[in-house]
């Protein structure tokens, strides 16, 4: 794909989802939970019921479009906690190293010995369904990329002059960590920041679908095809449209992953994976 | 002499494909190599000589390609071959050797079977065979126990090592011409001698000509018989190599000369520094009108600053080109 | 080769021990857990039952007592017996073992099998068609929800068409398998096809295949000797790298496709609160994936003779 194609597709599509999430009160033709009516249960696509409704007769468009507020506050808060976790623990272990590093390396090697989908399902377990238990299990399990390239760059970077500079002009630790460091690294960190979203939303909607992240009635993508999928028969569309909601709006996080990638981290042009 | 000679490059022309425009990387280059003779080619990095002999046997890639002029290989011009006729020229007739022995080499692959290949592609032996001329191939090439050797991987090698088995590939399937570029810059200097006598001495034994190509106007001046140094995309003297330091006719092969530190100088002249020619090779997209040289030249005037010279045709097959000379 | 081997699995004892500790901290000291959990979680636990529960299970011991005891009890491949059918754990996970095997390699076949010559022919024509065909394929197969994927071809190949069944583990033919491991396959297939024509890419402009190509090969010879196995290493790293997410979505998929293989057995497990078999299915994946991870090692150094066991 050209330069830059990716990166405008994606960031069209990660925006409409925002702007679906944030207006969906004034987009939805009905209340995702509460309209309710058997009158008008299982009806297929229409002028009236534009992705048709459900066994409960509630529309699925007005769905949907709710369902971007829970899939985009999950994909951003949880990969942001991720993001803080792992710059914090690369930047320091690698900054200070000695037994901290050990420590952290550890601990590295432990998130990645656990696939972090099962973690986050074993979380779940533990905690229970709900918003908040997805916004920790999922925040707190995909971090070690993160600090594992925050720590790489550390590395190379401290050993550089403006670094030496700083400290020899007397900057304490935090200040050459957060004006010296931290903004060199910055762009590797956005884009696995930006892909992380995706999976992030991609988990959401698989724990929803297991039925351990947004339990019903609640309009999650995840969960409205969990309910979808004993109707696959006698009505797709249940099924078609929350799982196009979730494919565009990771397909866009991916498409502008991989655009930021081409802009922020030009090295890495000839091998994008 | 009779017949065409081995290879003819007349009035070559690269281009380099900058996006939105296309500049001239080699501009009017013309050589003639006869069959077993050595020619060299010298200039500093960025003269357009290792793009010239990726052209002679047709590995130029995008965003560089042949963009006028010829280049004739016994009277054929390989530019007009089809694809299967050049690669039967390649590495059979035409070989390479190339500059850095670690990367040309491919890591995975056992050296003997990287020898081996050359007789599956051109002699259409079975690999059992192959393999069995390729330890052959290396012993010629003076490695010590090749049959252990062969199934060494490149890493194991050391530098010198390498480039032996560079030089065996290239021989082996007995070529008429060795494009050697560079072919010691990337190794020790103790160990750079002995691969240019073996370069040397095989090719006389089985009379294949050789273009040298080195920034190296000592190195290449012992080695070939005769000189071709190239500024800025163009040739801009060939000589002799028995004439060159007596009597070079162009200032920028005079100042080549003049930064090779030489023998009995010191005796003569007391401690002096070598000289340097000042300057560095222009980009390709800024090379100056005029004689290429004009800003870096001492003797530049205004006729060197607004027109090309032409070239001058000297004894013995020598040229030059510059407008000071008489 | 054989002392790097025990190296490497001695490097990863910490590792499983350390995780054994997590999943022993999730389950055991979060409070109110077990005992509580242990009862089918209808309506109020009579307080003389978890009492009851508590000493059976030991909850009495201090924390550090309770967590060598599992240790213990887990080295001697002592899984615990599950809350909800009374079987041993290890057991219910020994028969649910080949399933999930045959599910993963059958989709990691599937994603080899489409995904590397996807890569490769893309590379071989940067900027065409098919290169942007094949990329646009494999970004969507990186974003598309598995389940979603799954319910998709199932709706289509088994209840439009009929040509396959539409889940279940069947007589553990191969008509029960091509769907769920085609689901499974979909996202190591798109990984492989980005990663491979990254490979290729990168691996065209090496010198060793300016080499290749002045000694007369063609592209096509070119790529067969040279490229391939240099391109192999990568491939291999990204397979590695895959098996942890595979083993995620494996979960989703053989829950969706009822496929009797562990990690349908973790979900249920999960949604009945059936802790020692919760523990037990973790663990024995984090097992598999280190051990995947330590083979994928040892290929390394059959492909990459610059890779020595030391």
């Amino acid at each position: 794909m050209k330069l830059g194609t990716s990166l405008i597709i994606g960031a069209v599509l990660f925006a409409l989802a925002i702007i679906v999430g944030v207006l969906a009160p004034w987009l939805a033709h009905t209340d995702p939970v509460m309209d309710a009516n058997l009158m008008n249960a299982e009806e297929p696509p229409s002028w009236i019921w534009w992705f048709g409704t459900d066994a409960q007769g509630r529309d699925i468009y007005s769905r949907v479009v709710y369902g971007a507020r829970i899939s985009l506050t999950v994909g951003i808060v949880s990969q942001l906690v991720n993001s803080i976790i792992g710059v914090t623990l690369g930047l320091s272990a690698g900054y200070f190293g000695g037994w901290w590093d050990d420590v952290v390396n550890g601990l590295t090697n432990l998130m990645l010995a656990i696939p972090s989908l099962i973690f986050a399902l074993a979380i779940m377990a533990v905690l229970g369904p709900g918003l908040t238990s997805l916004l920790i299990a999922l925040g707190l399990t995909n971090w070690s990329f993160t600090c594992r390239i925050a720590r790489a760059s550390t590395l190379s970077l401290k050993s550089q002059g403006y670094v030496q500079a700083a400290r020899v002009l007397g900057y304490g630790d935090l200040r050459i960590m957060i004006t010296q460091l931290l903004p060199n690294m910055l762009g590797p960190i956005i884009v696995i920041g930006t892909l992380g979203m995706g999976s992030a939303v991609l988990a959401e909607a698989s724990l929803s679908f297991l039925g351990l992240g947004i339990r019903p009635p609640f309009p999650s993508w995840g969960s409205m095809l969990s309910e979808a999928r004993d109707q696959i028969t006698t009505a797709p569309w249940l099924s078609i449209f929350p799982g196009l909601a979730i494919f565009l709006t990771v397909l866009g996080l991916n498409l502008l992953g991989d655009g930021l990638r081409d802009i922020l981290d030009p090295q890495s042009r000839s091998r994008r994976i | 002499m009779t017949g065409p000679p081995l290879i003819e490059v007349e009035d070559l022309r690269i281009d380099l494909d900058a996006g939105s425009r296309r500049v001239a990387a080699v501009e009017g280059v013309s050589f003639r190599i006869e069959r077993g003779e050595t020619f060299g080619l010298v200039g500093e990095s960025g003269c357009g000589k290792s793009i010239t002999a990726l052209a002679l046997i047709g590995l130029l890639r995008h965003p560089l390609s042949v963009a006028a002029g010829a280049i004739r290989f016994e009277g054929r011009e390989i530019q007009r071959l089809a694809a299967a006729e050049q690669r039967d020229l390649r590495g059979n007739r035409i070989a390479m050797i190339f500059q850095e022995p670690m990367t040309a080499l491919n890591p995975v692959s056992p050296v003997g079977r990287q020898i081996a290949e050359m007789f599956v592609l051109h002699k259409g032996k079975s690999w059992r065979e192959a393999n069995q001329l390729a330890v052959e191939a290396l012993a010629s090439v003076r490695v010590p126990a090749p049959e252990r050797r062969a199934k060494d991987y490149p890493h194991q090698l050391s530098g010198g090592m390498r480039q032996r088995v560079m030089i065996a590939i290239a021989l082996a399937c007995g070529p008429d011409l060795l494009i050697a570029d560079e072919p010691t810059t990337a190794l020790d200097v103790t160990v750079q001698a002995e691969i240019v006598e073996l370069m040397r001495n095989l090719c006389a034994e089985r009379g294949t000509a050789i273009l040298m190509i080195s920034h190296d106007l000592g190195l290449v001046a012992n080695v070939c018989r005769r000189v071709a140094v190239m500024y800025a995309g163009r040739i801009v003297e060939v000589r002799g190599s028995d004439e060159i330091f007596r009597a070079c006719a162009h200032p920028y092969t005079q100042g080549l000369v003049d930064s090779l530190p030489r023998l009995g100088t010191r005796a003569a002249l007391g401690r002096t520094r070598l000289r340097e020619i000042a300057g560095v090779v222009p980009a390709i997209a800024d090379f100056p009108s005029g004689c290429r040289f004009n800003p870096r030249c001492a003797q530049a005037t205004e006729i060197c600053r607004t027109t090309a010279p032409e070239t001058a045709w000297l004894g013995g097959g020598g040229l030059v080109r510059c407008h000071h000379h008489a | 080769m054989l002392s790097f081997l025990i190296r490497r699995i001695l490097q990863t004892v910490p590792i499983v021990l350390a995780v054994v500790l997590v999943i022993f901290v999730l389950f055991s000291v979060v409070p109110g857990s077990i005992a509580s959990t242990a009862d089918d979680g209808r309506g109020p636990t009579d307080p003389q039952v978890v009492e009851r529960m508590k000493k059976q299970l030991g909850l009495d011991d201090p924390v550090y007592i309770r967590f060598g005891k599992y240790i213990a009890s887990l080295a001697q491949g002592d899984f615990g017996t599950s809350f909800r059918t009374r079987e041993p754990v290890a057991t219910m996970i020994a028969k649910r073992t080949w399933p999930t095997l045959q599910l993963i390699f059958a989709a990691i076949v599937f994603a080899i099998a489409i995904g590397v010559p996807l890569g490769f022919f893309a590379a071989l024509r940067p900027g065409s068609i098919v290169d942007t065909v094949s990329m646009v394929i494999a970004v969507s197969g990186l974003s598309i929800a598995k389940f979603w994927l799954g319910l998709l071809l199932m709706y289509v190949f088994a209840l439009k068409l009929g040509w396959m069944p539409s889940f279940g583990y069947g007589d553990g033919g191969l008509k029960y398998l091509i769907l769920p491991a085609a689901t499974l396959g979909v996202s190591p297939m798109a990984l492989l096809a980005r990663t491979t024509r990254a490979a290729v890419l990168e691996i065209m402009t090496a010198d060793f295949v300016r080499t290749a190509r002045s000694k007369g090969m063609s592209e096509t010879k070119v790529v067969q000797w040279h490229v391939m196995r240099n391109a192999l290493v990568l491939i291999l790293t990204t397979i590695g790298l895959q098996f942890g997410a595979l083993m995620g979505q494996a979960v989703v998929v053989e829950k969706l496709f009822s496929w009797p293989g562990i990690g349908s057995l973790l979900v249920d497990s999960v949604l009945q609160r059936d802790i020692p078999a919760v523990q037990g299915s973790i663990l024995v994946v984090v097992l598999f994936f280190l051990a995947i991870n330590t083979l994928i090692d040892v290929l390394y150094g059959v492909i990459d003779p610059r890779i020595r066991y030391t």
